[in-house]
């Protein structure tokens, strides 16, 4: 449970930050009136949907840290065997991070009120998440092929478990991309800015999303790949 | 007040954000069933809630009858017994006091006491009480299915939740985890709402410190169940997937019934660690909602502000962030190394310096106050005294070597009866009481609640004060019927019968207070806008029943803080937080 400590302590230490920043020290009893300078500040001047955006991650985050840590804690035990891990994970992590820069240019081009580039960078970006989803069926089929999803194989559950929780989220992503998309191909050419603006808080939301998936695929992966282990193993000398 | 500053006294500046862009309801299905208006929603969260609540109250009555006269019911047997067990205490825990608390009180009150039109995705919001309701339909379908409901325990651990044998293990096992699974994304769904209307709702001059501690209890809460139920939720999936495809998370190489099952290399243990990650976090995002309303109360009808209020507000989440660190004693009998039980007694006795801190101010906010034994008033002392009463039963079981004795007796029950159980109860009791006039606009019935109160109060008390002394003769928990004990004397038997007794009669009692809700919405005594003359945003609605959109053309401006109360030279005893500075007193 190390790693999911170790993000609540990171998320505890951002809460306490943020609780000073808004006068959590201030005695509200001898306030009276509208604070102009000190203690008030309007709630954040920026979008809802970017805040709302932004607690959903740090639940998701909640969530990827649990299994990581179940998936630390079952690695622990005696009768461990990890998977070989099929090439094709290096694969759909490159077209991750494709579909991830995509997207960043994406964001580029809405600032710049390119209609093509945003068309363009939504495409590539669905594209390439599309071909990561196929990528993870095909390290899927290979595994199981091999025998490595058998009831009694715990790494084989793990890989299922993280891969298709990882995987749905981007599914979910996916529908967001789609009704972006659907609303950029839908404004015709030549329009005037103000339209093309109004794209930009969207495309900027699914950027942020889709960076979020791959830096937990990043994490993800290293974990598979057996790169943590030695972290892993000076943790766990730590904590016993 | 010579230290009082002032600041903006003339005319009001617009909001420094825009307001937001109301949904207003075309038909009667979306203005009273697909609802995207907060309150509306709060009250189906409310009543939902309420009325599975009532069907756990039945389970209960039928677990205390075959525990005072086994074999009297004859439809209860072993099997039966554990589903009872079990589902009384998920449906309780969970989907009432849960989805009161954040969804029913947290749905109502945000929008309200922030200054707020609705919550900032009411569309969301809606879709998180109908992915509730469909988790309650899911959760009730279980006492239909072949085998019935679960009977693993609220716990559900496995091996033995999923193994042959166990109550429920043909289907109702994989129904429970479903229905977890779904409050779990309607709860999600909800509790971004509540956060973010929280963080970006509040109207012009209501800072985070000027909030009620309502809120501060409902948001810290949300926080933290938003971090928490995802342990749930992972617990859930995995164990779902061993019960259904044969995966090996939980389940280790076991034998049953004399045959090797193809489980292989699960730990068990790992269950337990995410399930009490998310069940001990889960005892206090109950409690504080309790905590932060009965701040409330407690100075609305003392007529007196509370005191040590930012201490209030640090001790809250203080006791959010420390919950997260002892869930562990929960496990102490799980075989953990004796360093970790070292540690997470230690967290778990810290705990109690926040929570003393509490319970310190109430009743320094109590002293010398113009108490008024109003309903509310009368719930929240017995809230004071009940969480007392938990709290240190709770000190004993968080040391190691009493608890381990006691871990297996009914002095467990009666300790998380009467801390999360009876207490934040009271809680809502007391809060129902207090706003039942802005949601309805007529009083709640005076004599039919003090009756409701009484039995309730003195009957809690009856229940579980001897339960403890049960348990202490060692008389074991989850045990459907005692049979011959060589070492448990007579008496408990004797005093079981007494405590079956008392609660068919308090929970019989809880139809008076039924009754009450529903007489008084037509012939209550019309309440007027502010009846408790409190000081907080709801209060000062243009309408009562606040209409939609709340507040009518203009949103309100605080000037205050929300404990004005009794201020000297004020013309009234209570100042509201919108009522702008007197110039006479800069």
């Amino acid at each position: 449970m190390v790693v999911i400590l170790s993000f609540m302590v990171v998320l505890a230490g951002f809460a306490g930050w943020w609780l000073l920043r808004q006068g959590i020290a201030s005695k509200p009893w001898l306030e009276v009136g509208i604070p102009a300078d000190a203690g008030w500040t309007a709630p954040l001047p920026r979008p809802t949907a970017r805040l709302g955006l932004a607690a959903f991650l740090v639940v998701a985050g909640s969530l990827f840290a649990l299994l990581v840590s179940a998936y630390v804690m079952r690695m622990g035990m005696t009768d461990w065997r990890p998977l070989p891990m099929p090439v094709v994970l290096w694969f759909s992590t490159g077209l991750l991070a494709l579909s991830s820069v995509a997207l960043h240019t994406t964001v580029i081009a809405a600032r710049r009120g390119e209609l093509d580039g945003i068309r363009s960078g939504l495409l590539a970006a669905g594209v390439s998440a599309l071909a990561f989803l196929a990528g993870q069926l095909l390290a899927w089929r290979e595994l199981a092929e091999a025998g490595y999803f058998a009831a009694s194989n715990p790494a084989g559950a793990f890989f299922g478990l993280v891969t298709a929780i990882h995987g749905l989220h981007m599914l979910g992503g996916l529908v967001a991309l789609w009704r972006i998309t659907a609303r950029a191909c839908a404004i015709p050419m030549g329009s005037a800015p103000q339209a093309v603006g109004a794209l930009r808080l969207g495309v900027e939301l699914c950027a942020t999303y889709w960076h979020f998936l791959l830096l937990v695929w990043l994490v993800l992966f290293s974990l598979l790949m057996r790169w943590a282990d030695e972290l892993i193993e000076i943790c766990r000398g730590l904590v016993t | 007040m010579a230290d009082v500053t002032h600041g903006v006294a003339g005319p009001v500046p617009m909001p420094d954000h825009d307001d937001v862009e109301l949904y207003h309801p075309k038909s009667w299905i979306t203005r009273y069933v697909f609802s995207q208006d907060a309150k509306v929603i709060a009250i189906q969260y409310s009543m939902t809630a309420l009325a599975i609540g009532l069907v756990a109250l039945v389970l209960s009555w039928l677990m205390r009858m075959q525990l005072a006269f086994p074999g009297f019911l004859t439809f209860i047997d072993a099997n039966f017994y554990y589903q009872l067990i079990t589902m009384h205490g998920m449906i309780m825990v969970i989907y009432l006091l849960t989805a009161l608390f954040l969804g029913g009180f947290g749905n109502y009150l945000i929008p309200l006491m922030l200054g707020a039109r609705d919550m900032v995705f009411p569309y969301v919001n809606m879709l998180s009480f109908w992915i509730y309701f469909l988790a309650v339909l899911v959760l009730v379908g279980g006492f239909f299915v072949a085998g019935g409901p679960t009977g693993a325990g609220w716990t559900l651990y496995p091996p033995q939740a999923i193994l042959a044998n166990t109550p429920g293990q043909q289907s109702g096992i994989i129904i429970m985890l479903v229905s977890l699974m779904l409050f779990i994304i309607g709860f999600t769904m909800g509790g971004l709402n509540y956060v973010v209307t929280v963080l970006q709702g509040r109207c012009k001059g209501m800072t985070l410190m000027r909030m009620p501690l309502t809120i501060w209890g409902i948001f810290t809460a949300t926080v933290m169940a938003l971090l928490a139920f995802p342990a749930l939720f992972v617990g859930a999936v995995m164990m779902l997937l061993d019960r259904l495809i044969g995966t090996s998370f939980f389940m280790p190489s076991i034998v049953a019934m004399g045959e090797r099952l193809a489980y292989k290399g699960g730990s068990p243990i790992l269950f337990q660690h995410l399930f009490w990650f998310f069940g001990h976090p889960e005892v206090y995002i109950v409690a504080l909602p309790a905590f932060g309303i009965v701040s409330d109360l407690i100075s609305t009808h003392a007529r007196k502000n509370i005191f040590g209020y930012r201490m209030m507000v640090w001790a809250l989440v203080g006791i959010g962030a420390l919950s997260f660190v002892v869930w562990a004693h929960h496990m102490y009998v799980s075989g953990m190394h004796p360093a970790f039980g070292f540690f997470f007694a230690t967290t778990t006795l810290i705990i109690a310096i926040p929570t003393a801190i509490k319970v310190y101010n109430w009743v320094l906010t109590l002293w010398r106050g113009d108490i008024h034994l109003t309903l509310p008033m009368l719930f929240a002392l017995a809230f004071i005294v009940t969480f007392v009463n938990g709290g240190l039963t709770g000190l004993f079981l968080g040391n190691v070597v009493v608890d381990v004795p006691l871990s297996d007796t009914m002095f467990v029950v009666a300790h998380f009866h009467m801390v999360m159980g009876v207490a934040p109860i009271l809680v809502i009791f007391g809060a129902i009481y207090h706003w039942y006039p802005k949601i309805t606009g007529r009083m709640l019935d005076d004599t039919l609640g003090k009756l409701h109160f009484w039995i309730t109060f003195l009957g809690a008390y009856a229940i579980f004060f001897p339960m403890h002394y049960i348990g202490l003769m060692g008389v074991p928990r989850r045990y459907h019927e005692m049979g011959e004990m060589a070492f448990v004397p007579p008496s408990t038997v004797d005093l079981n019968i007494f405590i079956t007794v008392v609660a068919l009669i308090v929970g019989a009692a809880q139809l008076v207070f039924l009754f009450n809700l529903i007489w008084s919405l037509r012939r209550g005594r019309p309440a007027g806008g502010n009846p408790w003359r409190a000081t907080t945003l709801e209060w000062q609605t243009p309408q009562t029943p606040p209409a939609h959109g709340n507040w009518g053309k203009e949103l309100p401006v605080v000037y205050r803080w929300a404990y004005d109360y009794s201020v000297p030279g004020a013309a009234q005893d209570f100042l509201p937080q919108n009522q702008p500075p007197d110039p006479r007193l800069a």
